[in-house]
C-alpha cells in the first residue's frame, strides 16, 4: 500500500501493532486509542515515537492532552461517506495545535485528497497505486477556494482584498 | 412463473437497454431475451452482467414480463411500463422502436 | 445580480475539467459504478428511470436573461428541447448522455451556472425569497447572504462529507416565501431592539418521512458573524450526525434527539472558538457583493398607472391574471409580475426551449434582464413597468404562460415523481394535471381562492405535501398507485405539517377527493377566510366526515 507523505512516495518507517499483537522492543509504533489509554506509560518508557489511530467515531477532544506524546495521528476513513475525521484533523492542527505526523488510513480515494490535505492531513495510506500515480494532478485540479482551511492555500477572500498569492 | 427480461441502463448515455438472445442490448423490450422459469432467469442475467465489466450497461436486473402469443412483451409493473414506453405525461416522447406510446398501458387518464 | 470574477470564474471552470476527467475514468472503466456514484452526485448527476438527470443550480433563484437562453440552448443542444424547473430553484435536464455532460456544463460555466453540490450529502444549492430586491416588506436583499454563503459552502474542505444532504435557505422579509422553516438551517433577517439588522437563525426543519419545523438556535445574529456561525452548527454536525442509519442522519434528527436546548449550547460553545479565528467575510468583501444587488435604474413613475387601471377594467381576463399573478413592487409604478408555469392540464415547472427564450426577450424587454425561479415552479419577472403590463400579459398569453392561478387551487407543485424518478412510488404529475384541469375555470379558482396543493410521489418528499395546504402523497399499493391526504400543511411564516385525513385513495378517487375537501371548505368558510383559516378553525373533522362518508 503506497505511502505518500509530503507529496512524495516514500516507504513507511511505522508499523501499526493491532491491539492482540504484543508491542515489540523496538522501532515506532502505532496503536489503537483503547491500548494508549491501556498502556500508555510503558509505550512512553520505550523511547521510541508513537502514534494512535483513531476510529472515525473519535474524536479530536479525545486525545488532545496527549499530543505531546505522539508523533504520528492516523485517522481512519471507513469510507467515502464518513467525513468525521476532517473536522477531527483540523480541529487536531487548528484548535490543539498538533504539529505531528496526521496520516489518512482506510478508504483514501483520489478524489478526496485534495479536502483531506486542506484539513490538515500530511500522510496517506493510498490503496490504490493508480491514485497514488495521480497523487500531483489530484492537488492541482482546483486553484481556488473560497475557505480559509489548514493547509498554505489562501482563500479566496484573502487574495481578493488582500493580494494574497495563492499559495 | 412469470416471464422475464434483464434491462439496465446504458453506461455512455443513460437509455433504457434490454438484454437480447444475441447478448447485445436494444433499446425496445420486444427484443429482449425472455426467459420462462428460474434457472434460465439466473443464467440470463448471469450472462448480461459481464456488459457491466465492459463498460456496456449499469446495474443490470430481471423484470416480470407478459409475453404474448405474437411475440409482444410488456412488462407487468407499471413502473417497468414507464421505463420502457417513456414517461406517461408526455406522450411525445416515444422511446420504444415499436412506436408505442405509454398512454397504451395506462390509457389516457 | 452577482457576476463571477476570474476567481469564481476558474473555479467553475477547473471543477469542470475535474468532472470531465472522472467521466472519462467512468467511461474507461478506472472507476466502477459504486466508485462514480457519489462522484457524479457531487456534481448534481442521476440515473434516473429512463436517463441520466442533470440538476443545475439556480443560486437564490436569480437568473438573467442570457442565461436563460443558455438553459434554451442546452435544451435543445443536450436535451429533449425542455427542462424542469424544481422545488428547490434548481432546473433539472431529464435526457443528458453521460458522455456528452462535461461539454453541457462547461456551456453552463461560460454563463456563470454550474451543478456543483446539487446533489450529495454537502451543502446543497442555497435558496432565498424569490421576491429578493423587489418585495415590498423586505428588510434586507437576502441574496447578498445566500451568495456569501453559496461561496462558502462551494467545495467546503471540512462539510462535504456530512450525515447526509443540507440545504440552507434566507429570506429577508418577515413574510417568508422560501420556507425556511423545513430547511436544515433557514436565515431570517431580523432588526432586534437597538434596530440593527441581524439574523434570526433556525436549525433542523425538513420534510421526508420525519418532517420537523425548524427551531431556533439564535433569535439574533449580527451579521458579520453568519459565516462563523454556519461554521459552529456543520462542524457539531458533522461530528455529531448520525451516521449509522440513513433514515435518522439529517440534522433534524439530531437536534430531535439531545433536544434544542443541548444542540444550541453545542453550537454556541464551538462558536466562541471560532467566531474570531474566521476572518472570511471581512467588510471589503461584504460591500463587494452588496454592490452587485443594487436595485435596477428604475424609472420615477407614479404610484398608480392609469393606463393599467383601464386595461383591467377594459379585459376582465387581464383583470384576473393582474388579480393573482400580480404582486406589490416596493418601487412606485412596478410590479412583481409571476408566470405560472401551470397551465390548464400542464406538467408543473416544466418549460420548453421555445418558451424559454421568449422569456429571456421578455426580461430584456420589461425587467432589467431579471428573471427568477420561485420554489414553487413558477417564474418571475421581477421589476416590470405597471405601463407595460398588459404588453407583458399579451405576450405571455402568447406563450401559455399567463395562467391566472399563482397561489390557488390549479398552481400546485409536483415533483417528477414515477414519470421520471428512481425513487417514486407513485406518480405525481398526472394527478396535478387532472386537478388543475377539474378546476380549470378561473372564476371558480379565483372564488376558492389562496389554496396551496403539493405532491410528491414518494415520502422524500420533493413535492412539499407535509406543508401543503392540501397535501398529496402518492404510495404503491400492491402494485397499484394510492394516495394520502393531508391537511393544514403551511411553508409560510405560520409553517405546520399537514396531518393525515384518513385512508389512502386510489387514483381514480384522488381528484373526487380533493373536490369534497374544496367543497367542504366552501361549505364551511365565513367572511371571506382563506382554506387554512377555515381547517384551522373547524378541525379535520368536517373534512373527514365528507370524505369518508360514501365508505
Amino acid at each position: 500500500m503506497p505511502l505518500i507523505k509530503n507529496g512524495h512516495v516514500t516507504t513507511d518507517p511505522w508499523i501499526t501493532i493491532p491491539d492482540d499483537m504484543p508491542v515489540p522492543a523496538n522501532g515506532q509504533v502505532i496503536v489503537s486509542l483503547e491500548r494508549w489509554r491501556a498502556d500508555g506509560a510503558e509505550l512512553k518508557a520505550r523511547g521510541e515515537p508513537v502514534g494512535v489511530r483513531l476510529s472515525s467515531s473519535q474524536l479530536a477532544p479525545e486525545i488532545a492532552n496527549d499530543l505531546s506524546h505522539l508523533a504520528l495521528i492516523a485517522i481512519e476513513f471507513p469510507s467515502f461517506r464518513d467525513g468525521r475525521a476532517y473536522s477531527t484533523a483540523r480541529l487536531l492542527r487548528q484548535r490543539y495545535g498538533f504539529r505531528g505526523e496526521l496520516r489518512a488510513v482506510g478508504n483514501v480515494l483520489r478524489d478526496q485528497f485534495m479536502f483531506m490535505h486542506r484539513c490538515g492531513f500530511d500522510a496517506f495510506e493510498i490503496n490504490k497505486s493508480d491514485d497514488a500515480a495521480a497523487w500531483h494532478k489530484a492537488m492541482c485540479e482546483i486553484s481556488v477556494w473560497y475557505q480559509t482551511a489548514v493547509d498554505v492555500r489562501a482563500s479566496v477572500v484573502r487574495r481578493r482584498h488582500y493580494g494574497v498569492a495563492a499559495e | 412463473m412469470n416471464a422475464q427480461v434483464v434491462t439496465a441502463n446504458r453506461l455512455a448515455d443513460g437509455q433504457v437497454v434490454y438484454f437480447t438472445s444475441q447478448g447485445g442490448w436494444s433499446e425496445t423490450i420486444a427484443d429482449g431475451a425472455v426467459a420462462h422459469d428460474k434457472d434460465s432467469a439466473t443464467a440470463l442475467l448471469l450472462r448480461a452482467e459481464r456488459a457491466v465489466a465492459e463498460q456496456v450497461v449499469v446495474e443490470p436486473y430481471l423484470i416480470q414480463v407478459t409475453h404474448k402469443d405474437d411475440g409482444d412483451i410488456l412488462p407487468v409493473r407499471y413502473r417497468e411500463a414507464i421505463r420502457a414506453l417513456g414517461p406517461s405525461v408526455r406522450p411525445d416522447i416515444v422511446t420504444d422502436r415499436s412506436g408505442r406510446s405509454i398512454t397504451t398501458h395506462f390509457g389516457n387518464s | 445580480m452577482y457576476r463571477y470574477d476570474e476567481f469564481d470564474r476558474t473555479l467553475v471552470e477547473e471543477r469542470v475539467a475535474q468532472f470531465r476527467d472522472q467521466v472519462s475514468r467512468r467511461l474507461s472503466g478506472e472507476l466502477s459504478e459504486d466508485e462514480f456514484k457519489p462522484l457524479r452526485l457531487m456534481n448534481g448527476v442521476y440515473l434516473q428511470l429512463h436517463a441520466y438527470m442533470l440538476r443545475v443550480a439556480i443560486p437564490y433563484g436569480t437568473l438573467s436573461s442570457r442565461q436563460m437562453r443558455r438553459l434554451a440552448h442546452v435544451a435543445r443542444r443536450y436535451d429533449r428541447g425542455y427542462g424542469h424547473f424544481t422545488t428547490r430553484q434548481n432546473i433539472q435536464y431529464n435526457w443528458p448522455s453521460l458522455a456528452e455532460l462535461p461539454d453541457l456544463l462547461m456551456d453552463l460555466a461560460d454563463v456563470e451556472m454550474h451543478a456543483i453540490q446539487t446533489s450529495g450529502n454537502c451543502i446543497r444549492n442555497v435558496t432565498a425569497d424569490h421576491f429578493a430586491g423587489a418585495a415590498a416588506d423586505e428588510i434586507e436583499d437576502p441574496r447578498i447572504y445566500a451568495e456569501i454563503v453559496r461561496q462558502w459552502s462551494s467545495l467546503h474542505p471540512e462539510f462535504s462529507f456530512l450525515p447526509r444532504k443540507f440545504k440552507i435557505a434566507v429570506t429577508g422579509a418577515p413574510s417568508d416565501r422560501a420556507a425556511i422553516a423545513v430547511h436544515d438551517i433557514g436565515l431570517r433577517m431580523v432588526r432586534n431592539d437597538a434596530g440593527e439588522i441581524g439574523f434570526e437563525v433556525m436549525v433542523g426543519g425538513g420534510q421526508g418521512r420525519t418532517p420537523m419545523i425548524a427551531k431556533t438556535v439564535r433569535a439574533f445574529l449580527p451579521k458579520q458573524y453568519l459565516l462563523s456561525y454556519l461554521e459552529a452548527i456543520l462542524r457539531v454536525y458533522n461530528q455529531f450526525g448520525r451516521r449509522d442509519n440513513m433514515f435518522k442522519a439529517r440534522i433534524k434528527i439530531l437536534v430531535h434527539e439531545i433536544g434544542i436546548e443541548k444542540f444550541s449550547g453545542l453550537v454556541e460553545e464551538e462558536w466562541e472558538q471560532v467566531r474570531d479565528e474566521l476572518v472570511d467575510l471581512p467588510p471589503g468583501e461584504l460591500e463587494r457583493i452588496r454592490a452587485y444587488f443594487r436595485p435596477p435604474p428604475f424609472d420615477p413613475l407614479p404610484d398608480v398607472d392609469q393606463g393599467f387601471e383601464a386595461a383591467k377594467t377594459a379585459t376582465p381576463a387581464f383583470a384576473a391574471w393582474a388579480r393573482s399573478n400580480l404582486f406589490p413592487h416596493r418601487q412606485p409604478g412596478y410590479a412583481i409580475v409571476n408566470l405560472s408555469l401551470k397551465p390548464v392540464g400542464g406538467v408543473p415547472g416544466d418549460v420548453s426551449a421555445e418558451q424559454m427564450d421568449a422569456i429571456a426577450d421578455l426580461a430584456d424587454q420589461y425587467s432589467f434582464g431579471e428573471i427568477r425561479v420561485t420554489h414553487e415552479q413558477n417564474l418571475i419577472l421581477p421589476h416590470v413597468r405597471q405601463e407595460d403590463l398588459f404588453a407583458l400579459w399579451q405576450a405571455l398569453e402568447a406563450q401559455g404562460l399567463a395562467t391566472a392561478n399563482i397561489g390557488l387551487v390549479s398552481d400546485i407543485i409536483a415533483c417528477p415523481g414515477m414519470d421520471y424518478c428512481a425513487l417514486a412510488t407513485a406518480r405525481s404529475i398526472p394527478v396535478a394535471q387532472r386537478i388543475s384541469t377539474r378546476f380549470a375555470e378561473t372564476e371558480r379558482a379565483h372564488d376558492i381562492g389562496d389554496l396551496k396543493i403539493k405532491i410528491s410521489g414518494c415520502i422524500n418528499s420533493c413535492g412539499h405535501h407535509h406543508v401543503g395546504h392540501i397535501g398529496i402523497l402518492g404510495v404503491d399499493k400492491k402494485g397499484e398507485e394510492f394516495y394520502q391526504i393531508t391537511l393544514g400543511g403551511d411553508a409560510s411564516e405560520h409553517a405546520a405539517i399537514g396531518g393525515l385525513i384518513g385512508p389512502a385513495f386510489a387514483s381514480d378517487e384522488v381528484v373526487d377527493a380533493v373536490e369534497t375537501i374544496v367543497e367542504t371548505y366552501l361549505a364551511n368558510r365565513i367572511n371571506g377566510e382563506h382554506f387554512l383559516d377555515t381547517y384551522r378553525r373547524v378541525g379535520p373533522s368536517p373534512f373527514k366526515e365528507k370524505l369518508y362518508a360514501a365508505h
